[in-house]
């Protein structure tokens, strides 16, 4: 009997130059933020000389502060809002309106921004609503909400509903059933959407833009005015800042669902 | 009464918040852009009129409705423009598309093969650069594609070209970004239903005789065909109306719909046509989407 052997030369190469491709980039970016030279592409020995020069500007300094306290905000709303469908999702079984309710939850994810983006300012102008910290942080909101949904909801799909059932059969009210028995189960996918919601939130620019206000720019949105003017070393050491900081998120989320899995077989969301 | 029955009504008050939420700021914005679309543009702030009010009574709404007018649309389906903008924007998206479901399929089926255990090291892998800015990420190929960046360089040391070449402002540098920021949203749903196949099936067909390539066109690639629908999906969709990725790295010649719209809307501050252009991409997109939905509802509800 001819058996096909599972990995081939082929699968190795792509596999091998597939995360080449996803990884140097990132990887370029990271060491030109240490070059000395002011030429973002001649190499002029090791140094902390933007970081520096980061830290001094106190416009960036700014947006960076706002876009921390946004994405905070928004995904702490996000993932509360978010787990709640969640859970009307996977286990309240049909009411009305609910494929409406799963049709909203969805579009967003694919949702081109710049649509998002226009509705939700036009909504914000029509209510006489001042633009700034509090527009923005509903915007992403209600962005990132439908990803902690879809990754909260795939982790309550893979739970053995026997766990909760028993306890109700026990004697347990539904409400203590689920705040006893079902959410510590699930509380690793909320912790992982919430890092999630926090990465996403960090991210946009395109949102953002439609809904802030004049003085309340966020980080993407000074580094796009800064990448149009063109390459400056100062922008990679700020990217180098945000990945260092989103590593950290994605070793906590990492971490979270390593217990997740621990618990149970859970199907990976996105 | 079942126990699943008795907790399935608190679970149903559940969805008031969200529900509610999504409503007001989901579904109703989309009112407003309709109606703004269909308004006249203004010299004034906020840039367009006329507007609604309720307080005003009846006389005033009709007065309003009267005032509105398919012009915007008109503006939009005349000028070619904007026709050319929705053009580019899907041969952009079907090219790029092609694209990642060509170099994203070797990807996923090389994770699928890998033994259990390294699989959940190379999803991981995959998944990292998604959560890293996509900012950040478009900003490091602009570094590296620039007149005197990395690409050029070493072109230029292995003798390959004898001058700089031009990478930045061209259609091959939007489509390297596009490919580079949408590679996983490809790879992880073909991983997901090549990873759930079979291997019997592949070994049966192989050992009645079939070449390799008969086995992955006549048996790995249909059974692949959900995971590839929802790549697709989940590709085309963003890309169509992308602005970020064209914006920094195309040329500025021709314009994709999201460049039109963002320029429309804060350069020309005309709200109105910018929301017509927005409705219109809409309505482009609204098979797609309801597709994606079903797929998505059917993924995460039919267990």
């Amino acid at each position: 009997m001819r058996k096909i052997s599972r990995l081939s030369r082929f699968n190795i190469a792509s596999l091998a130059l597939g995360l080449a491709f996803l990884y140097l980039p990132i990887l370029i970016l990271v060491i030109y933020s240490f070059n000395a030279s002011r030429l973002v592409t001649v190499w002029g020995g090791w140094s902390l000389r933007w970081y520096h020069e980061f830290f001094g500007d106190r416009a960036m300094i700014e947006a960076s502060w706002m876009s921390l306290r946004v994405a905070v905000a928004s995904a702490t709303i996000a993932t509360l809002i978010g787990t709640l469908a969640a859970v009307a999702l996977s286990r309240g079984e049909g009411f009305r309106g609910r494929t409406l309710f799963s049709g909203m939850l969805y579009a967003p994810l694919v949702m081109p921004e710049v649509i998002t983006g226009l509705s939700l300012l036009l909504l914000f102008v029509a209510l006489n609503a001042e633009r700034g910290f509090w527009t923005v942080t509903i915007a992403h909101t209600t962005l990132t909400m439908c990803f902690v949904a879809v990754v909260v909801q795939s982790r309550l799909g893979s739970l053995d509903r026997s766990l909760e059932e028993a306890a109700m059969d026990l004697g347990c009210a539904p409400v203590r059933a689920f705040l006893s028995v079902t959410l510590p189960l699930i509380a690793p996918a909320i912790v992982a959407g919430w890092m999630l919601a926090f990465t996403l939130s960090l991210d946009d620019l395109v949102i953002a833009s439609f809904t802030t206000g004049p003085g309340s720019a966020t980080l993407p949105i000074r580094i796009y005015s800064e990448v149009r003017l063109g390459v400056k070393p100062e922008i990679n050491a700020i990217c180098t800042l945000v990945i260092a900081l989103i590593a950290v998120v994605i070793v906590i989320a990492s971490l979270a669902s390593k217990l997740s899995s621990s618990q149970g077989e859970s199907a990976a969301p996105l | 009464m079942s126990a699943r029955r008795i907790f399935a009504r608190p679970a149903r008050f559940a969805a008031i918040a969200p529900y509610i939420w999504m409503l007001l700021f989901f579904l109703v914005p989309f009112g407003f852009v309709l109606k703004i679309s269909l308004s006249q543009t203004a010299i004034a702030q906020p840039p367009y009129e006329p507007v609604f009010d309720l307080t005003a009574g009846w006389t005033a709404i009709r007065a309003a409705f009267a005032a509105l007018g398919i012009d915007n649309f008109k503006l939009l389906s005349s000028d070619d423009l904007y026709v050319f903008a929705y053009l580019r924007s899907l041969t952009v998206a079907v090219t790029a598309t092609a694209l990642l479901l060509l170099i994203g399929y070797p990807i996923a089926y090389g994770m699928a093969r890998l033994p259990k255990r390294r699989q959940a090291v190379a999803m991981v892998l995959v998944i990292v650069p998604f959560w890293t800015s996509f900012l950040i990420r478009i900003y490091a190929w602009i570094n590296i594609l620039q007149h005197d960046g990395l690409l050029n360089r070493i072109l230029l040391a292995l003798h390959l070209v004898s001058e700089p070449v031009v990478w930045l402002s061209t259609d091959t540098a939007m489509y390297i970004g596009i490919v580079y920021s949408y590679l996983p949203f490809m790879i992880l749903p073909l991983y997901a239903t090549l990873a759930k196949m079979e291997p019997a099936l592949e070994e049966a067909a192989s050992d009645l005789g079939a070449p390799p390539w008969q086995v992955f066109w006549l048996v790995t690639f249909p059974l692949s065909l959900p995971g590839v629908g929802a790549g697709v999906l989940l590709c085309f969709i963003p890309i169509v109306g992308e602005f970020v990725i064209p914006d920094l790295l195309a040329g500025s010649n021709s314009l994709m719909i999201g460049q039109t719209l963002w320029l429309e809307f804060f350069t020309n501050k005309d709200w109105p046509v910018a929301s017509a252009a927005a409705i219109i991409l809409l309505v482009v997109l609204l098979l797609p989407l309801l597709l994606y939905e079903r797929l998505q509802r059917r993924q995460l509800e039919e267990r």
